[in-house]
């Protein structure tokens, strides 16, 4: 079965997940998206890659914050950008996503970003444009479910490479609720791709995968139900969010037992290499996943995640609608 | 009418018979099997078996027609036509109705409306509580009366397990079978697949195995204590078989099938969130698909079944996890089976077995039906077992056209079938 963000000569069509992408594909975007880190410095923060495109967001569930930084990268590409918050609109009167996709896509719509709570709503997406001779119309999932964030992994890959360089050295510890995040996944499969030898998962056995160290193929997983040992000696601490649902029920007891256990300290920090770095997707739970002094202390790069999820969005969105070279 | 099936090679699983001879039918009944017909028999039709197999006609012992109140995706016109070209003459459809088969009335009238010429016969399983909400026990020996074969839950729970106990009890009393999915309502809350490295990797929440073996190992233990006549539903994993037969091994007379799917497929075939492969049970690991093709060779599992569920496409073309669990099946029951038999080497007579003379053992239906001889019922099946088709929604005749084999080469074709010595599907021209 072909993978349906590949065209059949291997290429990236739509960006769906980062399961099945190459090294190449992986470090393509990243190389891709370093020039565009400089466009944000300029007195003109615009590029005409997009220009006369239109991007449509289809947010099916909120998310303010990533729904800017794609509108932002867009902008920056000088895209027409139209944002669309489906949870309130159609959805609410019963029509089906692929009614509402068919109706955009008559409105000559170039790019597709999509949240969906639901796993795999935007391969459904991409499938149907692809049965409906559409799949011109480009999709990139904004996160989906449990399932993906692939651009959430990109940047994350970009800010590693940024601070550590060489992936195939490097010991990486996620923490926290595995089992409902699909940034997680996404981290995992560029992590694994990149060839990072020793990726732990971290968290108690309520918050991961029944099947945790198997659920990537071949990939050198490890599961860590104590911190310290998941935080021992790595050089990158990958914090995720607990969701405000999950803290207080038949999944864990209280946010104050959760930080105890599995709270990043200054304390806990020191058991990671000393140039280690902290990295959280955001928005944090101060106290809750992460202490303030972690959070703000000087290997925390979060903000510089952020910007650098800007330049790997606009990366992203100029290899797939853009053609041509980045400037 | 008499009707001679000539040139065929005739299999019946009951009897062992497997040799070519000329099957002879009068009225509704099997009036001779050999070389020679019957004493002055005198074919009003002949029917042309060469290179065909002529089996009993197939009994499927499960399979959704949706009435009444499904009709939308599925009439009973449509899915007699597709259990008639799938070669089944008997089928038992689950109480999931809309209402429930809770009533004698419903059953009554489903009953009646599925009482025509070239029809398989249609044995219901009536709710085992009312409107299956696992509080109320409904009125069975009514419900027997007006035709139920068993009772049964379809795929919901008991959440209750006094109530079930009571549910057990009652049946047992008046030696009723109890037919049970067994799948634990708040382990199965939620989940969409298979929990496993799959279901950890695409997202989807999952449905534990203990799902079943907690949901089974409850049930068994109620058999055991009331003596109600258990059938399973719809087994699903490796460790749920194994506690069949450790119950069987203490003594419990217990029987059990699968599906079709649950037989050739596992989590993988769900690749990038194929909602074909949402099914309820949840498509488990390979593992469990292997022991369960192995456990219906040894006999630890007694029948194959379809589970026919038309699903409309409107409530499959959504993500995965919003879609209806699931498939088309009448038409693959056959096919399906064939290649078990061929993947695993098994012999066609013990094969069959398996879509004939077991569902019908299992129904208690032990003479004159389900086999050939002289004075059953001329209930038959005559496929070309070299026919290649490929699995398409336009060559699909049941209103529902999902399965996960669509677009798969499969071999078995059905020429002809009869129900009740009634020619109800020929593959060489509409009827």
């Amino acid at each position: 079965m072909r993978n349906p963000q590949l065209n059949e000569n291997g290429e990236l069509i739509h960006l769906l997940s980062l399961e099945g992408l190459s090294r190449e594909i992986i470090h393509g975007i990243l190389d891709r998206a370093e020039p565009f880190t400089a466009v944000a410095e300029r007195e003109v923060k615009k590029v005409p890659l997009l220009r006369g495109k239109s991007v449509f967001n289809l947010f099916f569930e909120n998310s303010t914050r990533t729904r800017t930084t794609f509108e932002i990268a867009a902008k920056r590409l000088s895209a027409d950008v139209i944002n669309l918050n489906i949870n309130t609109s159609s959805a609410a009167k019963g029509e089906s996503l692929l009614d509402t996709v068919d109706n955009l896509s008559a409105m000559q719509a170039d790019m597709f970003v999509v949240r969906h709570a639901s796993s795999g709503a935007p391969y459904l997406i991409a499938q149907h444009l692809a049965a409906t001779q559409r799949d011109h119309i480009h999709v990139v999932n904004a996160g989906d479910g449990r399932h993906a964030h692939p651009t959430q992994g990109l940047l994350d890959m970009f800010t590693i490479r940024r601070y550590k360089k060489d992936f195939t050295k490097l010991a990486v510890a996620v923490v926290g609720d595995i089992l409902h995040s699909r940034v997680a996944r996404s981290q995992l499969h560029a992590l694994a791709t990149l060839g990072v030898p020793d990726i732990r998962l971290v968290g108690p056995k309520t918050l991961l995968p029944t099947a945790a160290d198997r659920m990537i193929e071949g990939a050198p997983l490890r599961v860590c139900h104590d911190l310290t040992d998941g935080l021992r000696g790595v050089d990158v601490v990958m914090m995720l969010r607990l969701q405000n649902e999950r803290m207080n029920g038949a999944l864990l007891p209280s946010t104050q037992e959760y930080f105890k256990s599995y709270g990043l300290t200054p304390e806990k920090l020191a058991l990671a290499k000393p140039d280690a770095i902290v990295m959280h997707p955001g928005p944090m739970n101060r106290g809750v996943e992460i202490d303030s002094a972690v959070a703000d202390g000087k290997q925390a790069v979060i903000l510089p995640q952020v910007t650098f999820g800007i330049a790997v969005r606009m990366a992203v969105m100029s290899m797939l609608a853009g053609g041509g070279v980045a400037q | 009418m008499k009707i001679e099936i000539r040139n065929g090679r005739v299999v019946d699983p009951s009897s062992g018979l497997d040799k070519p001879a000329s099957v002879h039918v009068a009225g509704s009944k099997i009036v001779g099997v050999g070389e020679t017909a019957p004493r002055g028999f005198q074919p009003e039709a002949v029917l042309d078996a060469t290179g065909c197999i002529v089996c009993p006609g197939l009994i499927d012992l499960s399979a959704r027609l949706r009435e009444p109140g499904f009709e939308y995706k599925a009439t009973l016109e449509s899915e007699m036509a597709a259990a008639a070209a799938g070669g089944i003459t008997r089928l038992v459809c689950p109480p999931d109705t809309d209402p429930p088969l809770d009533e004698p009335g419903l059953v009554e009238m489903l009953k009646h409306r599925a009482r025509q010429p070239g029809f398989a016969q249609v044995h219901p399983v009536g709710a085992l509580t009312t409107k299956l909400e696992g509080k109320r026990l409904t009125e069975m020996a009514e419900l027997a009366e007006a035709g139920c074969i068993a009772f049964g839950q379809a795929s919901v729970s008991v959440v209750d397990t006094q109530v079930l106990l009571r549910a057990m009890q009652y049946a047992a009393t008046f030696d009723f079978p109890v037919w049970l999915q067994a799948q634990d309502a708040h382990l199965t809350k939620g989940g969409v697949a298979h929990d496993g490295a799959v279901s950890a990797r695409l997202g989807l929440a999952g449905i534990p195995v203990m799902a079943e073996t907690v949901a089974l190992a409850t049930i068994l233990q109620l058999a055991g204590a009331t003596g109600a006549r258990l059938h399973i539903r719809r087994l699903s994993s490796a460790a749920g078989l194994a506690l069949i037969r450790a119950a069987r091994a203490g003594g419990l007379a217990v029987t059990c099938d699968i599906t079709i799917n649950h037989l050739h497929l596992c989590d993988r075939d769900i690749g990038f969130f194929d909602a074909h492969a949402r099914l309820d049970p949840p498509l488990r690991a390979p593992s469990d698909r292997d022991a369960l093709a192995a456990g219906l060779a040894d006999g630890s599992i007694d029948a194959l079944i379809s589970d026919h569920t038309p699903v409309d496409d409107d409530a499959k073309q959504t993500s995965f996890d919003e879609a209806e669990a699931g498939a088309t099946g009448l038409e693959l029951l056959l096919p399906l089976t064939l290649k078990w038999a061929a993947e695993r080497q098994i012999p066609l007579a013990q094969a069959l077995a398996k879509i004939t003379s077991e569902p019908a053992r299992i129904l208690g239906l032990t003479t004159g039906c389900g086999c050939i001889t002289p004075g059953a019922v001329a209930d038959l099946c005559i496929f070309d077992p070299a026919a290649k088709f490929t699995v398409s929604r336009e060559r699909l005749k049941s209103q529902g056209k999902n399965t996960p084999f669509l677009g798969k080469e499969l071999q078995g074709e059905v020429r002809y079938t009869l129900t009740e010595g009634h020619l109800a599907y020929s593959a060489d021209r509409l009827l």
